[in-house]
């Protein structure tokens, strides 16, 4: 496991409880996440990560608990240009007629604002994130031909067109065959380590995201591990995490 | 053969009907992309307690189906936030409703019966300058909004949830498109009529759909495809003594059923000139 830096925390979740119904999905969750950290989330089907990584997008808003990002209350945050999110692929409908190009260029949207058009420089830094993760030759392809794998790389790029900070996956590579699995895990390690980005993922591959992310945590309803993800494998969570189906091993 | 450019309304008519047939499919790619082509069809109902409303008082029916339509439309997408009530039947409560009140109006109204038919199914006969103008004018301003807001706009479509999260003010532009489809559903009344102007918003988009190219060519596929309908349609309704707004539709779903027998058949060549 590399050397952390904690010096620098982005992201603060404080005694964070959700609920949809009367039962709390997410039950008094406290997290750190400090700049420059890869971080795992890992947990069993039902568990809440997906309702985590919402409530820290601000997809969702918690019942009690504050989340701070970069040191203000998310509802008073309006830097979003800092953030990249890559969310599963069934968002995109399958009749979308949509080019990889322009998918990329909706990254640069929000950071140009409302009332203006793109400019060339939008152009080039969507040019870029291409070529950064190798599809630039796909430009003009539509988004739907793409295979699954491609397409991930492709939101991958629409996230880094923002020049974002911090990076937030959700199971970007479930359903794709073991050697698409690597390609794109080898794509977020040239992210994390050559760019500086944070990364925070949620996925079922632990035993990939293990050997790959800096720390992780397994939650389930209230988070139950947080720490080296090496460590993790050694411990009763991940036997439970196995028993619970909650991961691809 | 007449001379069709020497009658008034027919001027009248092309020129409302080229403005309705650029803001119906601008409108439409975006409501057909996000599943909202429900939502239009109750819209459009709702329009005719407003032509009710009009033809009650006696002022100028498409200015009260704008009013009926832009604040129907604002409680119908807070409605559909708030997932207080299921949305299709939240959109059954306001198509249901407005057609009673419509109804209800109507039989309380002396002749109005004989105009209603107009407004239900579209007659350039109907058309007024006056009613060239207002198109003129607010289709003018559908047209810049959109324009203004594309990129919101296909960022929201093509994928909310990353919208909102980049930032995107998704609730503001979600109202202001849902009244930009109000405006465009009471400003094509005269030339289509209540009842069809779903068809001209929804079909030249899902023909346009069919040729799988980006979002713009998408939108310029469409708005050809509009385009040519509106203006054979209302050539062809003059000479055929037909109705104009059944003519323009009929016209949309035979360029569809023949861009699905070319796919079909895969004579994707024609496809391709675009």
């Amino acid at each position: 496991m590399q050397k952390l830096n904690h010096s620098q925390t982005i992201i603060k979740l404080d005694k964070i409880c959700f609920s949809f119904t009367s039962e709390n999905v997410i039950n008094d969750v406290s997290l750190e996440i400090h700049k420059g950290d890869y971080l795992g989330i890992v947990g069993p089907n039902g568990g809440g990560k997906t309702t985590l990584l919402k409530l820290m997008l601000g997809l969702l808003y918690p019942q009690s608990g504050t989340i701070n990002f970069f040191n203000s209350d998310i509802k008073d945050f309006k830097d979003w240009s800092k953030i990249g999110y890559v969310p599963q692929r069934s968002n995109i409908g399958n009749d979308s007629p949509i080019t990889v190009e322009e998918i990329v260029a909706m990254g640069r949207y929000a950071k140009r604002g409302l009332f203006h058009f793109p400019t060339k420089e939008d152009k080039e830094k969507t040019l870029d994130a291409l070529m950064q993760v190798d599809m630039l030759d796909h430009r003009n392809s539509l988004i739907n031909d793409l295979s699954e794998g491609q397409q991930q790389r492709v939101f991958i790029a629409r996230a880094l067109a923002s020049e974002p900070e911090i990076i937030f996956l959700d199971e970007p590579t479930a359903g794709v065959d073991i050697k698409t699995q690597k390609q794109f895990y080898s794509l977020l390690r040239k992210i994390h380590k050559e760019l500086g980005l944070t990364l925070i993922l949620i996925t079922h591959e632990l035993d990939i995201v293990a050997h790959e992310a800096t720390e992780l945590v397994y939650i389930n309803r209230t988070i139950e591990y947080y720490g080296d993800p090496e460590e993790f494998l050694k411990g009763k969570y991940f036997h439970e995490l196995i028993g619970k189906g909650g991961i691809n091993h | 053969m007449i001379d069709i450019f020497n009658y008034g309304f027919i001027i009248r008519g092309l020129g409302a009907g080229v403005v309705i047939g650029i803001i119906a499919p601008l409108i439409g790619v975006f409501l057909v992309l996000r599943r909202y082509s429900q939502i239009a069809d109750t819209i459009s109902h709702v329009s005719l307690a407003g032509i009710a409303i009009g033809l009650l008082l006696k002022v100028n029916p498409m200015i009260t189906a704008i009013i009926t339509t832009v604040l129907s439309s604002v409680a119908i997408e807070r409605l559909r936030i708030s997932k207080k009530v299921p949305g299709d039947s939240a959109l059954s409560i306001f198509l249901s409703g407005s057609l009673a009140i419509a109804i209800i109006l109507i039989s309380h109204t002396r002749n109005a019966s004989i105009g209603l038919f107009n407004y239900l199914f579209g007659s350039i006969a109907t058309v007024t300058q006056s009613d060239v103008y207002l198109i003129t004018i607010l289709g003018l301003f559908v047209v810049a909004t959109i324009i203004a807001f594309y990129k919101e706009l296909v960022y929201i479509t093509i994928d909310e949830e990353a919208a909102r999260v980049s930032g995107i003010p998704t609730k503001f532009i979600n109202i202001l498109f849902i009244i930009l489809v109000a405006f465009s559903i009471s400003l094509s009344i005269p030339i289509v009529g209540a009842l069809l102007i779903t068809a001209l918003i929804v079909i030249p988009a899902i023909t346009a759909l069919q040729f799988r190219k980006s979002f713009k060519k998408t939108i310029f596929i469409a708005e050809s495809i509009s385009i040519f309908s509106v203006i054979f349609g209302v050539i062809s309704s003059f000479y055929l003594n037909l109705s104009s707004g059944g003519t323009i539709v009929i016209t949309t779903i035979i360029i569809f059923i023949i861009t699905i027998f070319l796919k079909k058949n895969k004579i994707t060549k024609i496809l391709h000139l675009f």
